[in-house]
């Protein structure tokens, strides 16, 4: 009987027992010719049955890791060093690490389907986009063609594609915008209660990029699945994400509701992304860059990985390494300092300095 | 002058002592490099030795030009490790001695029809258009056409008397592989950012052509020209063989041309005659395409790096 | 050969520009028709969505491409008719900024040598000593450092934002007047983005640098080109151009109002309670196969039959320095 208790944490919008997914102290690691990439590093979050969370990031910070390492898709230079991902439906919890071959291929797609970037590496280049729906189904559930066709044509229909055009035709020959939304069509074959979806909106144009994301919302209204998505983009969290997660040198940095992230952020980091991103309504507003670039994931730098880079930062946090904290009902920050950044959230990011502690 | 002006400037005043151990460092550098492929570095090895035997050992080993009548096809021994030939002479010195003319030979073909086919191949993407088209025809001529027999009918025609010519002919016919390789090559390379930068900056044709674009293809030039090395020496072996290169001097081919003809294949102890240069031809080729591994991580900046 | 002083002749001037490509028999006009002019000092932005051509129309302004129609003017006259020496000087004056950082720097060379070629070249030093402190000093300019150490290495062991500044420190080795930055900043993380965008600026404030910036991120658009206007494209035409912020508070081209509506932004009441314009398709014309009259009249909500479908509009003044390409606009402008 494997261990499928979690510990409760403070600033879950529920209680573990009820989340669809829980992940605990997730330790993932490449091994790279220069030495081991900490690329996860003790990664805690909950997911409840309809809601979305969105994990945002820049490059290299391990989110796509992480949502790989959930459905256990690694590359085989990569090793989950340690963790737990309790996935729970009808009552019952198991572990996806303890799961033997045949439990995760069918874990994988009826339970938690993955959307990965429309880019034509995500299909097949010579099958046809029936045939690669069909594969998928066979994949992780036996089906007949008849019964993956009759499953997909009103799938398609509600991704406002043409069944039967889409089906015939190779992936080359559809957009962009349309390969999203037939991997997205993909993705709910099965009905899975969770996707994952990784960068969906990504070097897709402006209109398109509505479309993609009006659908998503559309469908997780009407299908009631848990939605986790990661990107880089605060704005698409800004839109559909219910909690949202900021992702910092393979930790989570910051959790909260999307209001709280977005209007009361505690994390420096999650401050200084908010103040580079432009809005397109409104005045003109300055904004500000944060100084340096994302640490060697090989060799990061000692105490709070971010240290090197925030404005805040004291001799404390270039030696101790700051945990995820509970600040605020469904709040949590991994920074000793979450009042100063509270306090100086409205200047300018170079305006922002530390009146206390010993600086660095 | 400020600090940073004084000291670039004493960057670049460098002594004989600086020139000197700059050439020892890059040679240094290159061998690490060669090592990072074990199974490259070997080869490489093997090749260095038999560039070494080829043109030195002939001073250390003359050939044995003496008949001894009574030690046809004799055994392999301590003092004649490879036995003797159908006059008696020692196989061993043979061996030493019969590499200067085909490697020296190989290595003209290969730089021949390597200069050759970058040459017109990088002319033809640039130029483009009708010179293009034509030199790609002709290209597909010459490799529409078996080398064997193409060079069998020369033999007849031309008196392949010197090395020289003899390199000549064979770069000659094996250049469009090259040609068109290269053409491909530059096709594609033409397009990347960095090239479309130097245009704009106004750098000129010559330098895109030697600073840009070929130093990105190195790896690829040095590796076809080892094949070009092997491929001549296969074309050489094969001519002797067939006798249509009436050579006098020692080579390796002719001794397998003249240990077969004098029966060599009839006796037992004749075996290491004939199998000598033929195990000694076809390690070298063997090493050549081990060397290739290695060559690639010379060429390669990003892995140069870490050297 | 113009006799007007160079303050009033615009630094770049488009006028009907077009470029084809494909065989004669298919061909695509990628650009079609397409004129504007950026005074000394400006900034221009061209914002599309993908394959409306303002990659094509960079490269045409930057001279790597020939037009198949129409004229590209630099400080007055066209660069395809002027003699050898003055295309070598509008060559120089003008540089292009690539958008991919690990495909713009030359891997097999080190930042040196990437930055002393042109240097050498046009002989703009004198000597070794002199390039290395050039070096220096435009690293300074672009915000590198430390340069000692960064110019010793290769293109592989920058990050993408110091292969950026790379890049644009390269193209201000030749004292460049007109820089085309093709969506310069798209590959670079979101939070050293604006640290570009600032150094981009300062060139303008400091050097009186002109720019094209191209990109396809409305909000980017409206940050950098705050003081100067926005030119909108679709499918090979400009629909809009407008000083940035009338064109973002008030765009009059129904696709303009569309692609302002749809951008998602970083802001969850603000996004969630924009409000959103439908259009009335989603297929975004081939360029094979385009629609009569105006090129938006299938998707737009403003359809009018017998009058959209009919006559593609003419780009005119609609008032205030800006332009539309619309038939109703215009028609509430002859009202006007």
């Amino acid at each position: 009987m494997e261990e499928t208790i979690v510990q409760q944490l403070p600033w879950s919008k529920g209680q573990a027992e009820e989340a669809l997914l829980s992940v605990r102290d997730m330790w993932i690691e490449y091994q790279a010719a220069r030495g081991a990439v900490k690329a996860v590093r003790g990664v805690d979050f909950d997911i409840f049955p309809g809601e979305s969370m969105a994990l945002i990031g820049e490059s290299g910070c391990g989110k796509t890791t992480l949502g790989l390492g959930i459905i256990r898709l690694l590359v085989k230079t990569a090793e989950i060093k340690r963790g737990q991902v309790i996935y729970r439906r009808d009552g019952a919890a198991v572990d996806v690490r303890s799961m033997d071959e045949e439990q995760l291929r069918q874990f994988r797609w009826q339970d938690c389907a993955m959307v990965f970037q429309s880019a034509l590496s995500a299909f097949n280049p010579v099958l046809r986009i029936r045939d690669q729906m069909y594969e998928t189904v066979k994949a992780h559930r036996s089906a007949s063609r008849a019964e993956v066709t009759e499953i997909a044509h009103p799938l398609l229909r509600r991704v406002q594609l043409e069944p039967e055009r889409v089906l015939r035709a190779y992936p080359h020959e559809l957009s962009g915008g349309m390969r999203q939304r037939v991997l997205i069509a993909m993705a709910l074959l099965l009905n899975p209660p969770m996707i994952i979806l990784d960068e969906p909106t990504t070097a897709l144009d402006i209109l398109t990029q509505r479309t993609i994301i009006d659908l998503l919302r559309a469908l997780q209204s009407d299908f009631r699945f848990a939605m986790m998505f990661i990107s880089h983009d605060l704005s698409l969290a800004a839109e559909l994400a219910n909690h949202v997660a900021t992702m910092y040198a393979g930790c989570i940095v910051e959790y909260g509701t999307v209001n709280q992230i977005f209007y009361e952020p505690r994390h420096p980091y999650t401050l200084g992304l908010i103040k580079a991103v432009p809005t397109v309504t409104g005045d003109f507003e300055d904004l500000s860059s944060i100084a340096g670039t994302p640490p060697d994931l090989i060799d990061l730098p000692s105490g709070c990985k971010f240290h090197v880079r925030c404005p805040l930062a004291t001799r404390r946090c270039k030696e101790e390494e700051p945990e995820l904290m509970h600040i605020g009902p469904e709040h949590a920050a991994a920074c000793f300092y979450t009042d100063e950044v509270e306090r100086q959230a409205d200047r300018a990011w170079e305006e922002i300095r530390n009146p206390q502690g010993e600086p660095l | 002058m400020s600090d940073d002006a004084v000291r670039s400037t004493t960057v670049y005043q460098r002594t004989v002592k600086d020139v000197l151990l700059g050439i020892w460092g890059s040679i240094a550098r290159f061998f690490r490099l060669m090592a990072r492929n074990r199974l490259g570095f070997v080869g490489f090895l093997i090749i260095l030795f038999y560039f070494i035997v080829s043109f030195l050992g002939p001073l250390v080993m003359p050939v044995d030009n003496n008949t001894k009548v009574d030690r046809i096809f004799e055994r392999p021994s301590w003092r004649h490790p490879l036995g003797m030939d159908h006059q008696g002479r020692d196989v061993l010195s043979q061996v030493v001695n019969g590499g200067r003319d085909i490697l020296t030979t190989a290595l003209l073909a290969a730089l021949i029809s390597t200069a050759i086919g970058i040459t017109l191949g990088a002319l033809a993407s640039v130029i483009g258009g009708g010179v293009d088209n034509l030199l790609v025809m002709v290209a597909d001529i010459f490799m529409a056409i078996p080398q064997i027999p193409l060079l069998v009918v020369l033999a007849g025609f031309v008196q392949v008397s010197s090395m020289a010519l003899l390199a000549l002919i064979l770069a000659v016919l094996s250049w469009p592989g090259l040609f068109r390789a290269v053409r491909a090559q530059v096709l594609s390379l033409r397009e990347r950012d960095y090239v479309e930068a130097a245009v704009l900056l106004d750098l000129g044709t010559g330098h895109i052509i030697f600073r840009e674009i070929l130093p990105n293809m190195m790896s690829y030039i040095a590796i076809s020209f080892a094949f070009s090395m092997t491929g001549a020496i296969y074309s050489q072996t094969a001519l002797v063989l067939l006798g249509l290169v009436p050579f006098s001097s020692q080579n390796w081919g002719v001794m397998i041309s003249i240990a077969w003809t004098r029966g060599a294949i009839f006796y037992r102890d004749a075996a290491v005659y004939i199998l000598a240069p033929v195990f000694t031809i076809a390690i070298f080729q063997l090493a050549m395409v081990w060397m290739t591994r290695s060559l690639e991580e010379v060429f390669n900046p990003r892995l140069r790096a870490r050297a | 050969m113009s006799l007007a002083s160079s303050r009033d002749v615009p630094l770049i001037e488009v006028r009907g520009l077009g470029r084809a490509f494909g065989s004669r028999r298919r061909r695509i006009w990628a650009v079609d028709d397409v004129s504007f002019r950026v005074p000394r000092g400006e900034i221009l932005c061209l914002v599309g969505e993908s394959g409306c051509g303002k990659t094509t129309t960079g490269k045409l302004i930057a001279g790597l491409l020939r037009p198949s129609r129409g004229e590209v003017r630099f400080e007055g006259q066209d660069i395809w008719e002027i003699e050898r020496k003055s295309f070598k000087r509008y060559r120089t004056a003008v540089q292009l900024i690539h958008q991919d950082p690990y495909a713009s720097l030359n891997p097999m060379q080190t930042v040196y040598e990437i930055m002393t070629a042109p240097l050498f070249r046009h002989n703009l030093v004198s000597s070794r000593a002199h390039a290395w402190e050039r070096c220096i000093e435009l690293f300074h300019i672009v915000g590198l450092t430390p340069p000692e150490d960064l110019l010793r290495k290769h293109p592989h062991e920058l990050s993408g934002g110091q292969r950026q500044r790379v890049s644009v420190a390269r193209a201000l080795t030749v004292n460049p007047s007109f820089i085309v930055a093709d969506e310069a900043v798209s590959m670079v993380d979101v939070s050293i983005r604006v640290s570009l965008l600032s150094m981009l600026g300062r060139l303008r404030d400091e050097f009186g640098a002109t720019f094209l910036f191209i990109t396809h991120d409305l909000a980017l658009a409206k940050y950098f080109a705050w003081d100067g206007r926005i030119a909108v494209m679709y499918v090979g035409n400009i629909v809009e151009i407008a000083d940035t912020p009338r064109l973002v508070d008030d765009p009059q081209h129904p696709y303009t109002q569309a692609l302002l509506s749809a951008v998602p932004e970083a802001d969850p009441e603000l996004t969630r309670n924009k409000r959103r314009i439908a259009l009335r398709s989603q297929d975004i014309p081939s360029l094979q196969n385009l629609p009569p009259g105006c090129r938006f009249h299938p998707r737009c909500p403003r359809f009018v039959e017998g009058l959209c479908d009919v006559q593609p509009p003419a780009l005119l003044s609609a008032g205030d320095g800006r332009e539309v390409s619309c038939h109703l606009v215009a028609r509430q402008e002859a009202v006007a």
